[in-house]
Formats: C-alpha cells, structure tokens, sequence
C-alpha cells in the first residue's frame, strides 16, 4: 500500500499501463509539457516520450475521434479532457462514432479507447464547467463509464479501463483529484462491479464518484447500519450487488450528483422496485441535485449536490416512514 | 448611479476617456488578482492585461446596438463595453450586485443594453451564436452587426471553420476578431498551430482578412472599421486577427514560466497602456503628472469598491431556480 493523492493514483495507473504495454498512448491539451491541467500526468511525458505522449490544439473533436481511429488500429489511446463539458463538441465522435465500431464491423473491429475527463462541482467554475454529465453516455449502448471515488478506485478503474477492449469513459471528480489515500497498486477492479465501502443491515444506500464520501458522512451522522455500496460503473451497473443488498435490508435510496430529471438512479430504483417490490419496507427514492444549472455563488452551489446533512435527513426519514422525503428544495419552499 | 450605455457612450470620440478606461482595466485586473490571491474570490480568473488597446477599440467602433459574443477572458471586454466595475466585480465575487445576479462568476459577463451577450468558457461557443445573431440582422433588415471575439487557440476548434464558413455564404453581417495573443494556456501557438498568422485561414472561406496592432487603439480601430463597414453595408464577413500578447499566466493558477526568454519584456515595450500614453502626451492632451495621478485615484477608487463589494448582499436561495425557463405559452 503506498498514499497518494487521487490525482498521483491517475499518474500511477497510466504509467503502470504504459510500461505494461507500448500500444498505450497519451494525449490532450497541455498534458505532455505542462503534465495536466490538474496535474493528472506528471512525469508521463518524461518516461515515455513524444512519441507517445502529446500536446493536443484546442480540438477536442479532432484528437478524440483521433483517438477512435487509433483505437481501431490496435492502439490503446488514452485522452484527458480537462473538463467533461468540452467533450461536447466531440460527441458525435464518442456517441455515435466510436461506441458504435464493434456493431458496424460485424464484430470485426474494437476500440479500446479510454477517455479520462473531470467532472463535478463545489469548486467555483460556474455552470459550463462543473457539470458530471454521465447521464449523455449512461444511456449510449457500447461505451462503459465510470467513476471513482477515492484513490484506490481512482487508480483501479483506470487501469480496467485502459485494459478494456471497449471504449471506456472514466469520470474523475475534480474535487478529489488532492484528497489522499492508501493505494494497492496490485489491484485492477472488474468493470461492473460495484465496491463495498460500508456494510449494514437497515438500509442501502447507492452512490458513485464523490457521493459515496458524502453517503459515507450522512450514515455517520444519521447514526444507523447500512450498507453503502460504490457502484463505480455506471454501465454496466452491478444489479447483482445492488439487488442483494436491499433485499437484506428492504430500504433503497440512491445519492447522485446530477440533476433530478433523466438521472441514472431512476435505473436503478426502477429495477429494484420491480425485482424486489415485496421485500421492500419502504420506498426507495433518489436524492439528486435540483433541475438548475450549477450555481457560481458559493453559498448556493455548496447547497447544489447533495449534502451530508441532507442526506442523513432523509436516511432518517427512509427508516421512520414509509414514503419518500421530499427533496429539500420542496420541504424549504424554495421551490417545486 | 452611471449606467453601462452611459458609460459607454462616454467613449466615443474621446480618446482621453477611452485611456481612463484602460487605465480602469489594468487597476481593476490587478485588484481581482489580488482579491483571488487573499481568497475572496472563488473558482478561476483569465486577467485581460495587455488586451485593453483591443477591448477599446472594439468598443468604440462597434455601436451599442451591435453584439459581441465573448470568452470567459471577459474583464476588459465587460469594463470596455460599458458594464460598470460594481457589476463586473459583484459578478466576479458571486454578488447579488453582479452582472448575472451573482451566479456566473468570472467567466460570464452580460450585459444586453451594451450588446454584450453572455460570454462564453467553452472554446469556439460564441462563433456560431455571433453568426446567428448576424443572420438575425439580416432577415431583420436591420443594420446592426455580429461580432464574434475569441482566441487564436480557438481557430482550431471546428466551430471557427464551420462559423466562418457559413457566414461567407450566407453573406451574414458578422466580424470574427481573433485576439491572437500568442498563447492557448500553457502552449505557445507554434506548437498547436502550424501557421502564426491566423487571418489567412480566412482564405479558404474566400473571406477578407487582416492582421491589425492589437497593442495600439487607432490601428485597431481602423481595422476594425473596415471590416464592421462592410459589414454594415451588406457586403459579408471579415477576419481581423488582433496582434497582442497575454501579459499575465493564463488563469489564476498559471506563473507562465514556460514563456521564452525575454518575450514579455519585448512585447512590454509596447504595452496598449504606454503606447496610448506617447500618443496622448505627443498630442498634448495630457502630462506625465495627470498620467500618474490618474492612476492612482484609479487604484484607490476601485479599492474602496472593492471593499464596498466584499460586503454586497450575496443572491437569494431562489436565484439558483430563477431564469431556467419560462412555462410553455403556446398549445393547450
Ligand atoms: C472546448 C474547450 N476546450 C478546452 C477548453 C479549456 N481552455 C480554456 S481557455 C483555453 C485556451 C484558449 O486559448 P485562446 O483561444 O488562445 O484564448 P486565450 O485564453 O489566450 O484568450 C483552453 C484550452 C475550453 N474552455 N473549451
Ligand atoms: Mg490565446
């Protein structure tokens, strides 16, 4: 086990790949010389030169797609995109380019592509760069997406990742990238299975990226035995893990940051609720953001995702009553 | 209290305003440095020093009917255009006094009755809605202009060729102005770009271009003016590629240490400020004394509002659930 900051576990995971194997590359805006905006690459560019690791211009369609073609020649591209709202302009690319290659090839051709982005708010940037927008690729039949929560996943899933023969999106919450944790590099996590982070018997509680240390926080202070599972994949999502869990404790409620409408935890309280509709004590819901944009104001955007305090709120409510809680911007009146 | 068209309107024809707000910007850039430095400010900040020659040249050829669909490098646009510091650094400091109520931030400035439509943090967002808002014009029949400001890193974005190209066809009443000022972040332009004079990518779209002194108001309002004539009378777009340089790193994080040697110093020299300055004191209307005490009631003005902003009410709980949408009007 070695500590490392969330970001020195991305380091470490990309150059364990790199030395691993040579068809994996590198590149992005100002990742090589200047090793990452966020410092998500330092020292790559040094070990394994120019060749494999590069600058990219402002063309996020043109490298991405790029890295598509790559891919499909047998390479194993990496891409960082500084912040997920930019892989905007290369949707088409990602979406209905490169998720679709297996399909339209008979089976012929993969891409085992891997793109890196940071996601998240609680930071400041305003509301074109705070997003987490995996809901765009939850619902994209041939990509995988994850996201980590702390270190050890941080450097576990990006090695499945690069590992993968698909294309693989890993959704880094930028408000990780300096939190510190011990790291068993020896570790590479299956894609599609969901990690433990806490176990208990009252209730299940579903989160991913850093939800699950704000789940984690909430339980605490709620002061009950739950069992917090880290989905980490998106899709395909762990309905095994999942459907266990709340079959032992017969209450389900899934934390996202993302907004209330069109979000990846409607999935999963549907399916549990119709796999597992009798064994259930109480109604499973989703706490999420309210359908608004994220807020620059720091006192607003600290009210943005989910808080600690408001998710122990309604884990209280989860074990006491048998509806759902409102969420707190209808329970303030601040608004519907 | 001054509004932003009154300040704006003060620009016109008055090149002793026009250095006050120069001068405005540099103060009021240095004053967001410092209050990012002793954090009072949240997020990130793109300072606009040495941009101010650009920024006023703008403002003062375009009218205020026109729109201009800008970056997140927003302070000097902002400030140039009329938006008064109060709301740019209410904007800046989350404020409810801000230019968007406080929940933007540093990158997004707006301010319609200037024609400064919300600028924009994504590379390339604004070039498209520049074009758009030029084709409006034209169904209008009015003879208002688009313009469009960006990088010369986004040059390499497909929304500049794709922008450029269909206002070439389309004839639309549009400006793109490339504010070419060396650096995309921490990468120099040779090493993004294989050409250094961005105006020629016009040619492929049979457009007319220009390299203009973005460090030097008249030239770029001659340049400028050219470009927003035809414009104006019907006659198409243009590309005008703004010759400057970034004076500070390229966001609050940034020491910029990867520049060359000796090229800010070089390019210092002909610092927007100081040439505005020989050309003033050439011509008489002001002295190296009025120069200097206007700096500094400049620096003390825009502390005392800092100051006064630090303690600006910050916006309601309901102004994150404000202006998302309005309920549908049409169908029953
Ligand atoms: C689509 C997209 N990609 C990347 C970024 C990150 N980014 C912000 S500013 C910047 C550099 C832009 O350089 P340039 O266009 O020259 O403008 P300057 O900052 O020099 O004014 C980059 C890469 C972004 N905002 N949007
Ligand atoms: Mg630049």
């Amino acid at each position: 086990m070695t500590a490392m900051r969330v970001r020195q576990a991305i380091v470490a995971a990309l150059a364990d790949e790199m030395r691993a194997d040579e068809n994996v590359i590198f590149f992005g805006e100002d990742v090589a010389e200047a090793e990452g905006p966020f410092k998500t690459s330092e020292g790559i560019l040094e070990e394994f030169g120019p060749v494999r690791v590069r600058d990219t211009p402002i063309s996020e369609m043109g490298f991405t797609g790029a890295a598509v073609g790559a891919a499909m020649m047998g390479l194993k591209p990496v891409v960082e995109i500084m912040f997920i709202e930019f892989l905007g302009v290369a949707l088409d690319q990602v979406v209905t380019e490169g998720a679709k290659m297996r399909y339209l090839s008979n089976g012929t051709l993969s891409v085992p592509m891997t793109i890196r982005a940071s996601v998240g708010s609680g930071l400041g940037f305003g509301c074109q760069h705070s997003q987490t927008l995996e809901h765009w690729f939850a619902s994209t039949p041939g990509l995988k997406v994850l996201m980590p929560s702390d270190a050890q996943s941080a450097y576990s899933l990006l090695r499945a990742a690069i590992q993968d023969p698909d294309p693989v999106i890993v959704l880094e919450p930028r408000i990780l990238y300096a939190e510190r944790g011990e790291v068993d590099t020896s570790k590479v996590t299956k894609i599609g299975k969901a990690s433990m982070r806490a176990t208990g018997s009252d209730i299940t509680i579903v989160a991913l990226g850093h939800m699950v240390n704000i789940a984690e926080a909430a339980i605490k202070a709620a002061g009950v035995s739950a069992d917090l599972v880290d989905l980490q994949t998106i899709i395909p999502w762990d309905r095994e893990t999942v459907l266990a869990s709340v079959k032992k404790t017969g209450r389900l409620i899934v934390v996202e940051e993302a907004p209330q409408s069109g979000g990846w935890g409607s999935e999963i309280v549907a399916t549990v609720t119709a796999q597992l509709f009798s064994s259930l004590k109480s109604a499973p819901f989703r706490i999420t953001t309210p359908d608004v944009p994220v807020p620059f104001n720091g006192g607003l955007e600290a009210r943005f995702a989910p808080t600690s305090d408001d998710v122990a709120r309604q884990i209280k409510h989860a074990l006491s009553q048998s509806g759902a809680p409102q969420p707190w911007w209808v329970a303030e009146g601040v608004a519907k | 209290m001054t509004t932003s068209l009154e300040r704006r309107n003060a620009l016109y024809g008055n090149d002793l305003a026009c250095y006050e707000r120069m001068v405005e910007i540099r103060e009021f850039e240095k004053i967001t440095n410092a209050l990012f430095a002793a954090g009072s400010i949240r997020g990130t900040t793109h300072l606009a020093v040495g941009q101010e020659a650009l920024a006023l040249g703008m403002a003062t050829t375009l009218k205020p009917t026109d729109v201009i669909a800008g970056t997140y490098r927003s302070h000097a646009l902002a400030l140039a255009f009329g938006l008064t510091p109060h709301s740019v650094l209410g904007e800046i400091m989350g404020k409810a006094t801000g230019c968007c109520g406080g929940v933007g931030g540093s990158m997004h400035m707006c301010d319609t009755s200037v024609g400064v439509l919300p600028t924009s943090a994504i590379i390339g967002g604004g070039m498209p809605i520049a074009a758009g808002a030029a084709l409006a014009f034209q169904v209008q029949k009015s003879k208002n202009i688009g313009v469009a400001l960006f990088g010369d890193g986004a040059t390499n974005i497909g929304a500049f060729h794709e922008s450029l190209n269909l206002a070439a066809i389309w004839k639309l009443p549009v400006v793109f102005i490339c504010d070419n000022n060396v650096y995309g972040e921490y990468s120099r332009i040779n090493t993004t770009t294989p050409i250094e004079d961005l105006h020629k990518r016009a040619e492929s779209f049979a457009m007319p271009h220009m390299a203009i002194d973005g460090m030097d108001i008249h030239a770029v309002r001659k340049g400028i003016s050219e470009a927003v004539d035809r414009a104006r009378s019907g006659g198409g777009p243009t590309l005008v590629e703004a010759k400057t340089y970034r004076f500070s790193g390229h966001s609050r994080a940034d020491q910029a240490l990867y520049r060359p040697e000796g090229e800010l110093e070089k390019w210092q020299k002909r610092d927007p400020l100081l040439v505005t300055e020989q050309d003033l004191i050439a011509r008489k209307l002001i002295t190296q004394d009025q120069i200097d005490q206007m700096k500094s009631t400049m620096e003390s003005d825009l502390g005392a509002l800092a100051k006064k902003v630090e303690s600006d009410p910050e916006p309601e709980l309901s102004a994150m659930f404000s202006n998302i949408w309005t309920p549908a009007k049409a169908g029953k």
